[in-house]
């Protein structure tokens, strides 16, 4: 890799679904981090970038989330979550929360600017090429809808992929169709989120692929749920995992065998 | 489904519905890919697409700055040409104002050509309840009035049906033409209703036609269409009355040539529509054809209301469809799940905002924010953002059901306060690790039924990434 200067310090934003249901993902993150030249930190006080609150109407909480998030994260050169959708969430509507607030918002917008999503900082950013793993198997990529459209995060995984011994990427032929997670959305139109999972599982199965990778832990619960729950065998991982190759742990939704 | 009683408050049961109607389905699956390709097709074969849709959406905005200038100017326009503007507060104005021409001329019978603005309207069942009959003349208006039912998208009125559903229903009812007849091609279908539907153009006393633009400087109607059907409407009956909303106003006819490029493209990837068809006025001496009488009835029906609201943009809508062809919501329960006129992303946004948050509130709801409508919207109008407006405006009026607000709130109070979050978590993440032992899933769980009706829920790998990275560095710093 290039000489990229002084090591940055970065702060990992992990996110409260790797935080409290998948830390392997976590890890795999910093390990990447620091495979890329960083000094990574976990600042405490970080929960939930507040989307639960902003996408349901609650404007008010979500603010407050951010307002109290904001200073925890501040101080770093860099801040990567392994989620586009919620490093979509501090880029794009962190400042929108705050647009009435001159202080805040240029302490939001500052934030926003170094805010990556974890594939996109390593390649865009770090300059990264390759990576150094190894997985057998066929994988299918989904793209998450809010990396893919908030912060063109699309060729950037592949990328990487391409890089990791024995391992071959599949497009889907609907790639650009949403999952139907949409967080609380699935648990509030069950019945339309789960048509559309069913339709997702489909098309990953018509690839042939034996794994699914995507680099947002909610569409890979959901994707996931709906793939065991046929008894399918494609198994589910975040793409973090491959690519650090921290694959270990069992896939999403399975257990040890 | 009445117009007149939207059943938006029922959107889950009517979502249900239509995720179990298995010919529905089969159509949504076909067509929706359909127009997806053939949009991005248009949109890569023009270098300058993205460009004109900034100028698009420069124009309206512009004109909806000055809409009260360009809307008195374009009825100026009109007067001067011999027409006649009147305006409409509400649907129940505009049908008396439609009704009050109809009752002048003695009609008995009016074809209509395709308009949104008459759905809003209810305007066919209420010229049929004062005994005037209206004659649809958009091959897929016409097989829909035949059905009794209403569009279910706003460019493909019939979207929901298939070939063979039309065959049935031409069979029941062109009874006068030979019952041993072929009509098995999309082709034979289009013949046959043309042949029913010319007797019925030269019957009828009135056309009424929809607005695709109102040009204020010539104080013209623009109206675009695949199969001519609206220029027999507006030429051959005696008086032409168009229907339009105020936001369908703009200043130039460059303008609307501007924004033409744009509507074909996004809406079925033709460059153009087959037929762009502008009107001026009633007839004039010299001229051979055209209608005697020009009528417009400008229907505002809550819309200046939202002028100068966070809710203004979705007043530069074209009506061209492409949103809800890429929703991925449309795309599994089609339009009549929405309940009212307009369905997808733009009747999300448009419905609540005219008919009410209370009895739309769920549109703006289903919508997991997947942003690919903004994405292809000709207009660039942010429809998850105004969709996120409204989502506000209910939970300020506290629509949301109560154990939704409830658990809200816990969950953001924590989330607020990093300490007593990792407490509170720590116990039930542990347990459901715990408890799915080795099988790493849940086919059910207790307050989770929204998720494991429709998949399993995957378990939590163990204690929380936050803890195992404090024990980790904890361990770091003792070994140095
Ligand atoms: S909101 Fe945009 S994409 Fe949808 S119908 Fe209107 S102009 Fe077309």
């Amino acid at each position: 890799m290039a000489d990229l200067g002084p090591k940055p310090n970065v702060a990992l934003f992990v996110t409260c679904l790797v935080d409290l249901f998948r830390p392997s993902v976590g890890f795999a993150a910093v390990k990447l981090l620091e495979q890329a030249g960083c000094e990574v930190s976990v600042p405490q006080g970080q929960t939930c970038c507040g989307q639960p609150a902003y996408n349901s109407g609650d404007r008010a909480n979500a603010a407050e989330i951010a307002r109290r998030t904001l200073p925890v994260l501040a101080p770093f050169d860099y801040i990567v979550a392994p989620s586009g959708s919620c490093a979509g969430m501090i880029r794009k509507h962190w400042p929108a929360l705050f647009a009435n607030e001159q202080e805040m918002s240029k302490i939001a917008i500052a934030v926003a600017e170094k805010t990556w999503e974890l594939t996109s900082f390593l390649t865009d950013v770090r300059g990264m090429e390759a990576v150094d793993a190894e997985y057998d198997g066929v994988v299918a990529y989904h793209d998450s809808c809010s990396g893919l459209r908030e912060l063109g995060v699309q060729d950037q995984p592949r990328k990487l992929l391409e890089s990791v011994k024995g391992l071959t990427v599949k497009n889907l032929t609907h790639g650009q169709e949403c999952c139907g997670f949409g967080g609380t959305f699935a648990v509030k139109y069950p019945d339309i989120s789960g048509r559309m999972v069913s339709d997702k599982a489909d098309d990953i199965e018509a690839t042939g692929a034996d794994t699914l990778l995507a680099g947002d832990l909610g569409c890979l619960m959901n994707m996931a749920g709906k793939l065991k729950r046929r008894g399918s065998t494609v198994k589910a991982r975040h793409v973090a995992e491959i690519l650090a190759g921290d694959t270990d742990t069992p896939p999403i939704g399975e257990g040890e065998s | 489904m009445s117009v007149h009683n939207p059943t938006s408050h029922r959107f889950p049961e009517n979502a249900r519905d239509a995720l179990k109607n298995e010919t529905l389905q089969r159509g949504l699956a076909s067509a929706k890919v359909g127009f997806r390709v053939r949009r991005s097709e248009a949109a890569a074969r023009l270098p300058e697409f993205e460009t004109l849709r900034d100028e698009s959406r420069d124009i309206k905005n512009h004109t909806l700055a000055h809409i009260d200038l360009y809307l008195e100017a374009f009825e100026k326009r009109v007067t001067e040409r011999g027409g006649h503007v009147h305006w409409a507060t509400d649907a129940a104005e505009a049908r008396d104002a439609v009704l009050a021409i109809c009752r002048a001329a003695g009609a008995k019978t009016v074809t209509k050509g395709k308009s949104m603005i008459s759905e809003e309207m209810g305007l066919n069942a209420f010229l049929e309840e004062n005994g005037i009959e209206p004659v649809e003349t958009d091959l897929g208006e016409y097989i829909i009035q035949l059905r009794g039912e209403t569009p279910s998208h706003i460019i493909a009125p019939a979207f929901h049906v298939l070939k063979e559903q039309v065959v049935e229903t031409f069979r029941e009812n062109h009874t006068q033409l030979d019952p041993n007849r072929v009509i098995d091609e999309a082709r034979q279908l289009q013949d046959e209703a043309r042949l029913v539907l010319r007797k019925r153009f030269l019957e009828a006393d009135v056309g009424i036609t929809g607005a695709n633009f109102l040009i204020a400087e010539t104080g013209s109607t623009v109206i675009v269409t695949n199969e001519g059907n609206g220029d027999l409407t507006q030429t051959l009956p005696r008086i032409h009355i168009v229907l339009a909303s105020l936001e369908k106003v703009v200043p130039t006819l460059e303008d609307a040539s501007t924004i033409l490029r744009v509507l074909a493209r996004s809406a079925t990837g033709q460059e153009y529509s087959s037929y762009t068809t502008f009107s001026t006025g009633p007839r004039r001496g010299e001229d051979i054809d055209g209608p005697h009488e020009f009528h417009v009835v400008l229907l505002d029906n809550g819309r200046t209301d939202l002028i100068g609201t966070e809710m203004q943009e979705v007043l530069r809508c074209i009506r061209c469809g492409a949103c809800m062809n890429h929703c991925p919501v449309y795309g599994v329960i089609g339009g009549h799940a929405y309940g009212w006129v307009y369905p997808g992303p733009i009747g999300a946004v448009l419905s609540p905002s005219l008919i009410g948050v209370e009895e739309a509130h769920h549109l703006p709801n289903a919508s997991t924010f997947c942003g690919r409508c903004e994405a292809v919207c000709p207009m660039r109008i942010p429809l998850p953002k105004l969709m996120r407006n409204l989502r506000e405006r209910e939970f300020e009026k506290g629509l949301p059901p109560a154990t939704q607000r409830w658990g809200l709130a816990i969950w953001a109070w924590l989330a607020k306060r990093p300490v007593p979050y990792r407490l509170a978590t720590w116990l039930p993440m542990r347990l459901l690790a715990l408890l799915a032992g080795r099988k790493g899933r849940y086919s059910w769980l207790p307050l989770a039924g929204g998720w494991t009706s429709q998949r399993d829920f995957p378990a939590p790998q163990g204690p929380s990434f936050q803890a195992l990275w404090d024990r980790k560095r904890g361990r770091r710093e003792a070994s140095k």
